[in-house]
């Protein structure tokens, strides 16, 4: 019973990243349709960026990781406008073979700045229990973790709900066209959706590697991303509400269901491509995700 | 329309207009003008060009040729431009936002203002058409055919145009609700002022309304004249108004 609970808390820490992650894939899918597949690479990115500015320039690690987020948005911003911008946002196979270069560059460029070997990452929430039942605890960590998705979904639910750049942008993933009528401009529109995603994502690779037991290293984000991709498609591509839950669930399959199935751990990965797999047979607009409907 | 009117009396003046699809040339050098206040009708069948005209005009598509605003011209502006210089434009097959909320389509048609008379604006419309302020919460995908044509038309006059264009309201709905529809864009144009060019194949109707029409056959004018006259032309009957 207590291993469950253990269990349980580890699923909903490592969910709560794969839940940061996907609500970044969220906000770009919403408005384009199209899967970033640099969005976990970015992050990683960011990462180090926090790093970089806690360690070697002295930033309180708060302070860092928010500098960092700043900077991936800004940078996500320029490669919208540089590489995803000139292109035809109908035709897909183009886009999705940019971000899979940016996917394979950021990577790269990553391992030759900082090298492939793992770094320890200052930890951003308090260490310890902040429950104990027998042996079952559940850390300041996770509850950290899913403090910080409730934050970032009740901003982002502010920032779409409540800012006129927020309607433009709800406007912009509901009909292109009828959103240039009244006026927006879409390109720039599309920009922001980047740049909060990449800012979004940089926090969640933080928070991950922020647990005791990670390091940050360019390949943290490889598998992370996958999980992340299985959330969103659990929740549904254009839901945020559902990122959250399709990350946790995705967590507590990995990390319940997977012992309990006697799945080697090494198999897990297979585990969430097994869960996309069956949401994209049975319920291909994911959990809580609009049914697709003919988009003029 | 007498000789002496100017430019300035001309909220749009086009003088060969040419534009299509791709390879595909649709407009073949069109001339007409809409004087201030007045509401003039676009009429024509199936494919003469009758939206490709509008989207043009507003630059959703690439066209050749010159187009005037008040004067200025306005050939190469795009359309998130136009909004700003007081064109609304509500496209074909109603134009609203069908995952926002009634009340959020409102709010965006707006997206060009900074005045605080926004809100006010949104309860003015609300009270034009009450159903759409009982479904302000409701998406507006969930709308009927009319309820959404209400809204899309709602949408267009928050930026506060000076000029709207209209394609082809009345399709595809009830004939009793596009009968409403037209006396309120009557309404609307003789309490606001706002000007307007209707596209429509329902020539009795939008000619109801109307000052002035053009009829459109293959991408050219054919004919164009006072609505009265264009509504007693045997011709057009025949070939228009089904009589």
């Amino acid at each position: 019973m207590e291993l469950f609970l253990n269990r349980i808390s580890d699923g909903l820490s490592n969910g709560a990243t794969y839940a940061l992650i996907a609500m970044a894939l969220v906000m770009i899918f919403k408005a384009t349709t199209l899967i970033n597949f640099a969005q976990g690479e970015f992050a990683m990115f960011g990462g180090f960026i926090a790093l970089v500015l806690a360690t070697e320039q002295g930033i309180p690690m708060w302070g860092a990781v928010f500098g960092s987020m700043v900077i991936t948005a800004v940078c996500a911003a320029g490669i919208e406008r540089t590489l995803i911008r000139p292109f035809d946002p109908s035709d897909h196979l183009p886009l999705v073979i940019i971000t899979l270069g940016l996917f394979l560059g950021i990577n790269a460029l990553a391992g030759i700045i900082w090298r492939f070997d793992p770094r320890a990452f200052p930890e951003l929430f308090p260490s310890g229990n902040a429950l104990t039942y027998g042996t079952a605890t559940l850390s300041w960590y996770t509850v950290g973790t899913l403090v910080t998705i409730a934050v970032v979904s009740g901003g982002l639910t502010l920032l779409l709900n409540k800012t006129k750049i927020g309607l433009a942008f709800r406007a912009v993933s509901s009909n292109l066209e009828s959103s240039e009528l009244v006026g927006i401009k879409v390109g720039p529109t599309l920009q922001f959706g980047w740049a909060i995603a990449a800012a979004v994502g940089t926090l969640g690779v933080c928070v991950f590697v922020a647990s005791p037991f990670r390091q940050l290293e360019p390949n943290v984000m490889v598998t992370g991303l996958i999980f992340a991709v299985s959330a969103a498609a659990l929740g549904g591509l254009d839901s945020l509400g559902g990122a959250i839950v399709g990350g946790l669930a995705i967590g507590l399959v990995q990390s319940i269901a997977v012992p309990y199935l006697g799945v080697p751990s090494e198999l897990s990965l297979l585990a969430a491509v097994a869960v996309l797999m069956l949401v994209l047979l049975f319920k291909p607009s994911g959990l809580f995700g609009t049914p697709q409907v003919e988009r003029v | 329309m007498s000789d002496t009117s100017t430019t300035t009396d001309l909220v749009l003046d086009v003088k060969g207009l040419e534009g299509g699809y791709g390879q595909i040339q649709v407009l073949h050098g069109l001339d007409f003008h809409v004087a201030d206040g007045e509401i003039v009708v676009i009429l024509g069948a199936n494919g003469a060009g009758k939206t490709t005209t509008l989207r043009a005009v507003s630059g959703m598509i690439p066209r050749t040729g010159s187009v005037k605003l008040r004067g200025e011209d306005i050939s190469n502006a795009k359309a998130p431009d136009l909004v700003r210089k007081g064109v609304a434009h509500v496209p074909q097959g109603r134009g609203t936002l069908p995952e926002l909320s009634v009340e959020d389509n409102l709010r965006v048609g707006a997206y060009i203002r900074d005045d605080n008379e926004v809100d006010a604006d949104i309860d003015k419309w609300f009270g034009v058409y009450p159903v759409l302020g009982e479904r302000k919460n409701q998406r507006a995908g969930s709308l009927s055919g009319g309820e959404q044509q209400m809204l899309a038309v709602s949408r267009a006059l928050m930026s506060r145009p000076s000029l709207l264009l209209l394609d082809e309201p009345s399709l595809g709905l009830a004939p009793i609700i596009v009968a409403e529809l037209f006396e309120r864009f009557a309404e609307i144009n003789k309490e606001t002022g706002t000007t307007m060019l209707v596209v429509e194949q329902n020539a009795q109707l939008a000619l109801g309304i109307g000052d002035r029409g053009y009829v459109l056959e293959s991408g050219e004018i054919f004919t164009e004249g006072p609505a009265d006259d264009l509504i007693n032309d045997d011709a057009i009957r025949k070939a228009y108004l089904g009589v």
